[in-house]
């Protein structure tokens, strides 16, 4: 059985034939999964005797002669910011080295329900915060696509084991780009859903106003069978949205896409390096030729995107890692006298570089006095950046941009730059401020053969729309290399 | 934009984090350099702006809350299973005040 081939249809076909078993394949999926991963260290660790679990339970179903679920025996990984009920997860960090959850994500209930088979957790920015994947208390993930450098951030790990094709699909978390970017690096298919329309119980919380759960894969229908799987209203996560859930296959049928409006904000054009430049020109010329309406738009307020969120997302942050204090989760500094010395202890040393930082700005924003300066005016501004998606989907149908100014970088390259490396995340974060549903799909390689992501981005709750223009794509050979 | 020494202090007080004289020395730059690329805010006027307080606060579909009936929780003994120090379903941690 060669597991890096397979797909979900493929997988269903095997099984549906009883040319294998739910559980052969979970062990020959682990098995070469375990096999691959010094490569990379794209996953953290495994969890054979859940797979194992999982997988019978569908060769049951199978024997009974009841449906399987949408993602029957399917090889699956799931970032490490996600709880897994008895499996560690760790969130790139040291506090949580050894934390076991008590509970499953909802995401990661619905994955099971589908039939799905987690083999084991991803690396990770430390509590999801970085673009690089180097901020992992584990050690960086190397892109398999090219070994010297990164598989972007923060779900490094997720995009990793689906390019490498130690998975078939994984679910990562975006708060800024954390999804769209890495599947951008790593030649893969990453989608951000709108905000609330993937439950977030169990997810570790960065930034609450920004933070998403979504699936990668590597085509766009397997993407969008994985969002179907784990989307939909959620009464544990009070933010989830009661919006009706389409038929996400019905999106990926092949429908045509003649006359749809395309719009290319210019503000995204204007600073591009010319190789990602030209290859997103190429992917906006394949959509022309689907009879795609391309108009020039403009967003704008795109400028002062970076700013606005790194206050809001940094603000959110310092509030929601308040909690890691030597109290509940694991780890305790040993050397101290009382409760207070206990709480800054534990904090110093277990947080990373990249985390204190985003504690401390994000303290910083928040504190007597400045309050109105950074994070009312952060507010605001995301207002304004929201409007301005608004005013451009009266306009067009889909907005279409670059993923990363720039494709994957050396490992090392930008870590001791952090403002240099917040600005490459440019293109993506404004989506997560809108709280719009966009993805990225593979859009080519460069000369040095680095893939290259094309995003896509609709409406509020037209992940349909959005999945229909990019299978599309994906079809008119948008993404060959 | 200069932030000193005595701020970074205050700050990592406020968000409790112990710094190494390093750290401090490390976030005077970082810190003053992000915080005045964020100046750049200042450039928009944004009197008459609604702040974002709930995203997508325009969808119906979106913000309720469940009706606040009584439900089991998960236990003490799970709830306090990832403690580094626990006892009798209770977190221990080391003395608050002098006696």
């Amino acid at each position: 059985m060669d597991v890096a081939s397979l797909n979900i249809a493929r997988i269903r076909e095997g099984l549906a034939s009883r040319r294998f078993s739910a559980v052969e394949l979970a062990s020959e999926a682990l098995r070469f999964a375990e096999a691959e991963n010094p490569k990379t260290n794209a996953y953290l660790h495994f969890c054979p005797e859940r797979a194992m679990a999982a997988a019978r339970r569908v060769d049951e179903k199978l024997a009974r002669g009841e449906d399987p679920g949408l993602l029957a025996g399917v090889p699956v990984a799931v970032k490490d910011v996600i709880s897994t009920q008895g499996v560690r997860t760790t969130c790139g960090s040291r506090l949580l080295a050894s934390y076991i959850p008590p509970y499953d994500a909802t995401a990661v209930v619905r994955l099971q329900q589908a039939g799905g088979v987690i083999l084991g957790k991803t690396n990770c920015d430390e509590f999801a915060m970085g673009s690089s994947n180097e901020n992992s208390a584990f050690g960086p993930v190397r892109n398999p696509v090219a070994l010297d450098r990164v598989p972007g951030g923060s779900s490094g790990g997720s995009a990793a084991v689906v390019a490498q094709g130690t998975a078939v699909v994984a679910l990562g978390s975006d708060t800024g780009g954390s999804i769209r970017q890495p599947a951008s690096f790593c030649g893969v298919v990453g989608v951000t859903p709108t905000y609330g329309r993937v439950s977030r119980y169990g997810l570790v919380a960065f930034a609450s106003s920004l933070d998403h759960i979504g699936p990668f894969a590597r085509t766009v229908r397997e993407a969008a069978l994985l969002l179907q799987a784990i989307a939909g209203r959620d009464e544990m996560d009070s933010t989830s949205a009661f919006a009706p859930l389409p038929d996400y296959l019905a999106a990926v049928a092949g429908s045509p896409v003649k006359g749809t409006k395309v719009g290319l904000p210019r503000e995204y054009f204007k600073d591009l390096a010319s190789e990602t430049g030209d290859l997103i020109a190429k992917g906006v010329e394949v959509l022309k030729g689907l009879g795609c309406e391309i108009r020039d738009i403009s967003l704008p307020h795109t400028d002062y995107a970076i700013a606005c969120y790194y206050i809001i997302c940094t603000a959110e942050a310092s509030s929601n890692l308040a909690r890691y204090d030597g109290v509940r989760y694991t780890m305790r500094s040993g050397s101290s006298e009382t409760l207070s010395d206990m709480y800054r202890n534990t904090r110093g040393e277990g947080f990373g570089a990249e985390c204190k930082r985003r504690i401390m700005l994000g303290t910083y924003v928040l504190s007597s006095g400045y309050y109105d300066a950074y994070y009312l005016k952060a507010q605001k501004v995301r207002t304004l950046v929201a409007r301005d998606f608004s005013e451009a989907f009266r306009q067009v149908d889909a907005i279409v941009t670059p993923v990363s100014p720039f494709p994957a970088f050396k490992l090392g390259e930008k870590l001791d730059d952090p403002l240099e490396m917040y600005l490459s995340d440019i293109y993506t974060i404004t989506g997560d401020l809108a709280g719009i549903p966009c993805l990225s799909v593979p859009c080519g390689r460069t000369a040095a053969g680095l893939p290259v992501g094309m995003q896509i981005l609709t409406r509020h709750f037209d992940e349909a729309g959005m999945f229909r223009l990019a299978d599309a794509f994906e079809r008119a050979g948008g993404s060959a290399d | 934009m200069k932030i000193t020494e005595e701020e970074v202090r205050y700050v990592a007080g406020l968000a409790n984090l112990r710094l190494t004289e390093e750290e401090i020395q490390r976030f005077c730059a970082d810190l003053g350099e992000i915080l005045a690329y964020m100046e750049k805010l200042n450039e928009l006027g944004t009197g008459e702006v609604e702040p974002m307080a709930q995203v997508l606060h325009d969808a119906e579909e979106t913000a309720t809350l469940r009706a606040d009936e009584a439900r089991p929780g998960m236990g003490s003994e799970a709830a306090v299973a990832n403690a580094p120090a626990a006892g009798a379903g209770f977190f221990k941690v080391p003395k608050v005040i002098e006696r």
